[in-house]
């Protein structure tokens, strides 16, 4: 009846796990209690859950991806934790099955489950904005991957209290992730969370790739989209050509566990190979999906606040197209070690050093930017330094890694963690963070207050490399990752190094909780009344804060790039029109968020083998998604007199604020 | 923010880390003991060296123009348009383009030179050591002396040593760092690796490949002696009052951790191709037109299915 599953799947006997589960169970009550104390749930069912809005799917994801890093932080502080304690052969605190458990939750979680919603939620809040349309392409669709992403969430979560997750590492290299190695249900866990949401994910790579192509306003050409703009359409297409590699490698592990086939099994001809050139092709673009946007926020943030336009606008374009392509000419670099000719690995590794020339020269357009410019250093301006200074040393020894030769000593060692952490946190968690705080006023119509957010960032900084530094070091003395263990004493003091970093990063993830806090509470002292509160130079400023439902009452027309920095400096932003036309927007819809129920439900049949409930959990989405496909009162069409009113309400005293001020600074001054 | 010290702190801490890299006394990486590991840290030295041609600049521009274009600084020239320079653009993409040319072709050749699976030149003949990797230990394997130990290995000084590497079990990785390079050890196949240590000493050798829950104590010793010191551990070994036959080895593969040091003489002949090819099915490249059953010294898996049938 319920195949695998039964009370024994609990961990009872695990202190850790039950107080972890003690913690959880008590906030979700306390939230689900005050949400429902405070008679909300019709308010978050009617315009959050079923939202088809892009900007509240945005804020979603993002709100997910939040919450995500405070899981995947608690495991990164348990690791170090462990190794600060266990040297000279101590058994530490954490057993290796949990300790293995760990770390694989903790890569799973950063990448799938914190960046990567994090970066699809930016691109959902920006992208429409910035080309100046009303919606994405699909927007059902939108919500629809949303939900998916949120149900590999929800397995994963449970994971941790019913049975347990993966020890094998955060891409399940077979044959460790087989059956005859892995005969718990993680491995099925792992498989099943990033099938859901790997789908959302290409679903909506899908939509904005449309997005970007189909629906630019009037008269914006390719070469006059934002500089983000393009590093997301760029992403996109790589998430389209990268994902479906990652699906197919897991549902060939998956025939192998559930089917008895034997593609990855060390018998019967399997072999493990095979998967570990797959999930690497995927893996490597992978990396690119989440850094390139942030390239983008950095494009933006370096122009707004050093007062000019991006130089090297065209280079900035050709150099992301060109490190999308070449992002899939180089995952071998990950295993050089297998044993491969001295022709393929010394291919593969100057292949990755070519990646390193459009990016250095992204840097370079960058501080050309700063150049002659009159920077003013806000919060996402520091977090932009930091990263220029932080991501430079990452890249370097990025590239130290893809010399064959010098890979061959510092492969799999805590050098190698070291680097892939010096760029995805100086590299894309400092430009989510550089993001977040740029583009917060337009998702919420006030700032973020600057105290407690720069207590963040220099936490965030100095926690980082006190983190991190002491790892290349243990690299170069041969430290190996995923240690559970040690005998060396000599390694310790750098672990304790480390895991004190790891401290200041909890007091910087703390801060910036305070400052959400903070700047809710505050938020009458932050407003960004004209919509533009940095001096913007894109569409996306163009339109008020937070951006109406429908985005803009009359499509921009763009003639160049910047347009919007172009209204201002002649005095022609914020058109009043005498006549507002219907504007045609889409309903919203449960159907995505109902599918996505279903699909876990499915998923969490599947990995305990309750067959009939899979079959059901399926059929019911498919259900749901031909109900959904044959309702045709899926749209309707907001009245032009409702628009005026909301136009006037807003322009009315814009322009009295403007006439004061002038219309360059009128955001910046005001705010 | 006081930029000027954070500007000094940047500085002294990359001069920091730039003396500890070069200290080398207690890295291990930066202090080889062999002929692969030297050249390996001279490749590391050398592509550090040339990055940091770009590196440092980088940086320094960084600080630098974050601080003088500070919006406080009035006196700081000002181009609000400026936004493209032909003249720029060119040495930005040309700069990181020499570098990498120039890495690029370090790297070739060095992926050449230091390719694992190339012998070393060198006038003493090499020996042979197969490693296998098992659920959680190693055992090296000498066929020319029909003796084998597990979690420890001896090679005398300035020979060539061939490793021929497989596992029995899932993928691991054979490591000492401060001979040089690694590589996977994998279920069904034969990795080589060619080693040399030129100074006598205890080596730290290691997994460093994530293999499971016994991984943390996957751990060996390399001891590197004269041969003189290699000719007694041979002879250790060979006066062991365990021989590693079929039957011992089925249980010696048996999952198990923190195993002794131990060492077996009288070594069955082939053991170490039969390891692998209990894993290749009916796919025995090397021994078409044998029996499977006699190319195969142990019975694998696949053999049981077939009795069952």
């Amino acid at each position: 009846m319920f195949g695998k599953l039964s009370l024994s799947a609990i961990p009872y006997h695990e202190p850790i796990i039950m107080g972890t589960l003690l913690m959880v169970s008590l906030g979700t009550a306390a939230l689900l209690g005050w949400v429902t104390f405070q008679r909300k749930w019709g308010y978050l069912w009617s315009e959050w859950f079923t939202t088809v809005d892009h900007k509240r799917i945005g804020i979603m994801y993002v709100i997910l991806a939040i919450v995500m890093l405070l899981r995947g932080f608690a495991d990164a502080i348990m690791m170090r934790a462990q190794q600060a304690v266990a040297s000279a052969d101590a058994a530490g605190y954490l057993p290796p099955h949990h300790y293995d458990q760990i770390f694989t939750a903790h890569g799973v979680i950063m990448i799938f489950f914190v960046a990567m919603p994090f970066v699809v939620g930016l691109m959902n809040l920006v992208v429409p904005l910035q080309i100046g349309a009303r919606d994405v392409a699909y927007p059902f669709l939108n919500s629809l991957s949303y939900w998916l992403t949120a149900s590999g969430v929800v397995l994963v979560m449970i994971s941790m209290f019913v049975g347990d997750f993966a020890a094998t590492g955060w891409l399940a290299y077979p044959p460790l992730s087989e059956l005859k190695f892995s005969p718990t249900v993680g491995v099925d866990y792992y498989i099943w969370a990033l099938q859901l949401s790997g789908l959302g994910t290409t679903l909506s790579g899908i939509n904005f790739i449309v997005t970007i192509l189909r629906m630019r306003t009037p008269g914006m050409k390719m070469m006059q989209m934002p500089v983000f703009t393009w590093t997301a359409l760029v992403t996109n297409i790589l998430i389209v050509a990268a994902f479906p590699i990652l699906t197919v490698a897991l549902a060939l592990l998956a025939a192998d566990r559930y089917l008895g086939m034997h593609f990855f099994t060390n018998e019967l001809g399997g072999n493990a190979m095979l998967y570990i050139n797959l999930i690497w092709i995927w893996g490597h673009p992978e990396v690119y999906i989440l850094i390139l946007p942030c390239f983008g926020v950095f494009s933006e943030v370096v122009a707004t606040f050093s007062g000019k336009p991006l130089f090297g606008y065209k280079s900035m374009v050709y150099a992301t197209a060109g490190i999308g392509v070449a992002s899939f000419v180089v995952w071998l670099h990950h295993f050089f070690t297998m044993g491969s000719g001295a022709d393929v690995n010394a291919f593969f590794g100057i292949s990755t050093m070519i990646i390193s020339i459009p990016t250095g020269v992204k840097l370079f357009n960058w501080l050309f930017t700063m150049y002659r410019g009159r920077i003013r250093f806000t919060l996402p301006m520091m977090w932009t330094v930091a990263f220029m200074v932080t991501f430079t040393i990452g890249g370097m020894t990025g590239v130290l890694l893809a010399v064959p030769g010098a890979d061959f000593v510092l492969h799999n060692s805590l050098f190698l963690i070291a680097h892939f952490h010096n760029v995805i946190i100086g590299g894309v968690l400092f430009g989510l963070f550089a993001a977040l705080n740029y583009w917060f006023p337009k998702a919420f119509g006030f700032k973020l207050e600057e105290r407690w957010g720069k207590a963040s960032f220099w936490c965030w900084v100095i926690g980082f490399y006190m983190a991190f530094m002491p790892l290349y070091v243990l690299g170069l003395m041969g430290m190996t990752r995923r240690m559970n263990h040690y005998a060396n004493p000599a390694w310790q003091p750098y672990l304790i190094v480390a895991a004190v970093g790891a401290v200041f990063i909890a007091a910087g993830i703390g801060f910036m909780l305070l400052q959400f806090v903070v700047s809710i509470r505050n938020r009458a002292a932050n407003p960004d009344l004209t919509g533009d509160p940095w001096g913007g130079r894109t569409l996306e400023w163009a339109t008020s804060s937070p951006a109406p439902f429908y985005n803009f009452a009359v499509l921009p027309k763009v003639e160049e790039l910047d347009q919007f920095w172009a209204d201002k400096e002649h005095k022609r932003a914020y058109p009043q029109h005498a006549h507002y036309d219907d504007i045609h927007m889409p309903r919203n819809t449960g159907a995505g968020l109902i599918m996505a129920a279903f699909g876990t439900v499915f998923g969490f049949a599947m990995v305990w083998h309750i067959w009939w409930l899979a079959i059901g959990g399926l059929l019911c989405m498919i259900g749901t998604f031909l109900v959904r496909a044959f309702d045709t009162d899926v749209d309707y069409y907001v009245p032009g007199a409702e628009v005026e009113k909301i136009e006037r309400a807003r322009l009315v005293p814009l322009h009295k604020l403007i006439e004061n001020v002038g219309p360059a600074s009128a955001g910046e001054k005001v705010a | 923010m006081n930029k000027r010290s954070l500007v000094s702190a940047a500085r002294w801490s990359c001069v920091g880390f730039a003396a500890l890299l070069l200290s080398g006394c207690n890295l291990e990486l930066m202090s080889p003991m062999g002929d692969i590991g030297a050249q390996e840290k001279s490749l590391i030295l050398i592509a550090t060296g040339l990055m940091l041609l770009v590196v440092v600049p980088v940086i320094a521009m960084t600080l630098i123009f974050a601080w003088r274009y500070r919006a406080s600084n009035t006196k700081a020239k000002y181009a609000p348009k400026w936004s493209h320079s032909t003249a720029i653009e060119a040495v930005v993409w040309i700069i990181p383009c020499i570098i990498i040319a120039i890495l690029g072709t370090i790297t070739w050749r060095t992926t050449h030179e230091l390719d694992p699976y190339k012998p070393l030149d060198h006038q003493a003949k090499a020996i042979t050591i197969q490693a296998v990797s098992m659920d959680w230990k190693w055992v090296f394997i000498y066929p020319e002396y029909g003796v084998a130990s597990v979690n420890e290995l001896a090679l005398p000084t300035n020979v060539p040593v061939h490793f021929e590497i497989t596992s029995d079990s899932v993928m691991n990785a054979f490591f000492i760092p401060q001979l040089g390079s690694q590589i996977y050890a994998m279920a069904g196949m034969e990795t080589q690796l060619h080693l040399i240590a030129n100074q006598p000493g205890t080596y730290a050798g290691l997994s460093s490949n994530y293999s499971g829950a016994g991984f943390s104590d996957m751990h060996f010793t390399a001891i590197a002696t004269s041969q003189q010191g290699f000719q007694d551990w041979i002879n250790k070994a060979k006066a062991s009052q365990l021989s590693l036959d079929d039957q011992t080895y089925h249980t010696l593969a048996q999952p198990s951790e923190k195993v002794p040091v131990t060492y077996y003489t009288n070594v069955k002949p082939g053991l170490f191709n039969a390891i692998i090819a209990q894993y290749m099915g009916d796919m025995k490249m090397d021994k078409i037109g044998a029996e499977p059953a006699q190319a195969s010294a142990i019975p694998s898996p696949n053999d049981h299915a077939k009795a069952a049938e």
